[in-house]
């Protein structure tokens, strides 16, 4: 963890994107605190009103209000919530899935191995976010199911890199040393599998996380994400942009903090392949 | 080499296959299609024979044998609210489609090789380190936001496009950039580390003692060895494209399947929503195949795997 730290200094890129996601993720936790408005205070009379910079624009309103009159940055603070608990809890779930099963099909080979392998395939073999989508239209907007189908999107690259690690790391001796000295396999997974296989991991979640932040807006967007009601980036781009030509602030302004977000876990993503393994490609 | 066709061919269609199975159980997953109708001014009655005229009522792996039956004779069923066959509305849409596709492989293609290529020759210099960190940044914008911008920039502000539907070159201009951005970011640093790659290797200092010139050494030796890599990602590339597209499509109020697909879910017409899952991973898959078997026709090292 030092030498992590130490390594990230000499990034200052690196740097820069750990200050903006941390600021995000603090904006997100303390969304109440920093939102100046209430997010889903309706007022039909200042609807569509400017940035404060703006002509007509006031200083409550400082990054103006949408089509039914709420606060845009109120919203796009706690837009960050969504952004980020999803993206997190669908790494998680979705990662954690991937890679045990992985670390199975690698660690026990045979017909385990094939059967998930083959699914992975399938899984990879078609555009996740089409099946996503698919999926949101039959199962009906909630957070509940796009955490479930986001999940289900990102737990084949995961296993895959994780069953590629396993078999390198299951031919090494020290793991024969572990065998032959009697240990269980649950002890030879848990102590000498797992801890070198964690770190390319590691670096395939980042990119999940940034891919499925970015899914999860698209599927907001498109109406079958998180329930209208609830704020979140992609929601607001696509309520906004029906007024397009005269409000732009209300679909662009969401977008700049989507693209920040998902800029600096990218760079951070990027920093974190080339410190553990830069031959690491995709 | 038969026997490679032969193993992708039959992974192709067992991926079809597990697809086709997942969309059908998707749309009967909810109660049958017709009763979807229930409270668009249908009687009973009318949804009755409805039901059976469509063969609704019929046991659902029967239902489910005819739909896997169609999908060789191109037959994906039938579309519930517009009641014409599902292939009929993809073939209307398609060329739409192809034609945004077409163009936005066009400017991957052109520009991400090219970039890639100067990055990995002119690596760690600050031109290399100014198109990786564009391209990592274009890697983050979302595909709809960088419509929307581009809408409210060069349609609304500026005025210089048109910026919804089909038409003309310059109908096509901002769709395509749109749909490009994301897959050229990834593909030129892709190029990138690839070429990386290849220069180290024994056969380009070769090259280098044969006083063979820098831009042939990387333009024709290395370019040709570092591509390789590079076709596979393409074949899967599509696959983000078809995801793209029904974004795009959204946005830009472009009339391919795209949008023919976002259409059929907010109707919820499931069939139709089945019917193009299932032609699009077609697409995928022969896309793919065909991939694999001229990646094996340009490294004979696959074929003997």
């Amino acid at each position: 963890m030092n030498e992590l730290f130490f390594q990230m200094r000499k990034t200052p890129v690196a740097m820069v994107a750990l200050v903006v996601l941390s600021g995000l993720v603090l904006l997100a936790l303390l969304a109440p605190l920093f939102a100046p408005l209430d997010p889903n205070a309706l007022d039909i009379r200042i609807r569509l009103s400017p940035p404060s910079w703006a002509d007509g624009g006031t200083s409550t309103h400082l990054l103006g209000t949408d089509n039914v009159g709420r606060d845009v940055l109120s919203r796009i603070i706690y837009g960050a919530r969504i952004s980020l608990l999803v993206g997190v809890l669908t790494v998680l779930v979705g990662g954690v899935t991937g890679s045990l099963l992985g670390l199975i099909a690698g660690y026990f080979r045979g017909w385990v191995e094939t059967v998930i392998m083959r699914l992975v395939d399938i899984q990879l073999a078609f555009p996740s976010i089409l099946l996503a989508v698919a999926i949101m239209a039959i199962v009906g907007p909630s957070m509940i199911n796009v955490i479930f189908v986001l999940s289900l999107a990102t737990w084949a690259p995961f296993c895959r890199v994780a069953r590629g690690q396993t078999l390198q790391v299951c031919n090494q001796e020290y793991i024969t040393a572990a065998r032959a000295l009697g240990l269980k396999d649950l002890a030879i997974v848990a102590r000498h599998v797992i801890p070198n296989i964690i770190n390319p991991l590691i670096v395939v979640a980042s990119f999940a996380l940034a891919t499925n932040i970015i899914n999860e807006a698209s599927l907001s967007f498109l109406g079958v994400g998180v329930p209208p009601d609830t704020p979140t980036w992609g929601g607001m781009l696509g309520e906004g942009r029906n007024y397009l030509r005269i409000a732009w602030w209300v679909s662009t302004l969401p977008g700049i903090a989507l693209m920040l977000c998902v800029y600096s876990v990218n760079v951070l993503g990027d920093w974190l392949r080339d410190f553990y393994d830069p031959r690491l490609i995709d | 080499m038969l026997r490679y066709v032969a193993k992708r061919l039959l992974m192709a269609v067992f991926i079809l296959w597990a697809v086709a199975t997942i969309a059908f159980a998707l749309t009967f997953l909810s109660g049958d299609p017709a009763t979807l109708l229930i409270g668009d001014h249908w009687t009973t009655e009318q949804i009755d024979s409805f039901r059976e005229q469509m063969g609704y009522d019929r046991p659902l792996l029967v239902q489910y044998g005819d739909y896997l039956k169609g999908i060789p004779k191109g037959d994906f069923g039938i579309s519930v609210r517009q009641q014409v066959p599902v292939i009929q509305l993809i073939i209307q849409r398609l060329p739409a489609t192809l034609e945004l596709t077409a163009a936005a492989l066009f400017l991957i293609l052109f520009v991400s090789i090219p970039l890639g290529v100067l990055s990995a020759v002119k690596r760690n210099t600050p031109a290399d380190r100014i198109a990786m960190s564009g391209a990592l940044f274009a890697q983050s914008v979302p595909t709809f936001w960088l419509g929307i911008v581009l809408i409210l920039v060069f349609g609304v502000w500026l005025r210089w496009l048109p910026v919804s539907g089909r038409g003309s070159f310059a109908h096509l201009l901002l769709p395509a950039i749109t749909l490009a951005t994301f897959s050229t970011a990834r593909i030129a640093r892709l190029v990138r580390s690839s070429m990386l790659d290849v220069l180290g290797q024994d056969f380009i200092r070769t090259a280098r003692a044969k006083g063979l010139p820098e831009w042939r050494i990387n333009y024709v030796h290395a370019l040709r060895n570092a591509l390789i890599p590079v076709i596979t990602m393409l074949g899967i590339e599509i696959g983000s494209l078809l995801g793209g597209a029904l974004i795009t499509e959204t946005v830009f109020a472009w009339p391919g399947i795209g949008r023919l697909t976002l259409q059929a879910i907010q109707a919820r017409d499931l069939p139709l929503v089945q019917g193009v899952i299932t032609f699009g991973a077609l697409a995928f898959v022969v896309v793919n195949l065909l991939v694999d078997l001229s990646y094996s026709f340009i490294d004979p090292r696959i074929r003997n795997e």
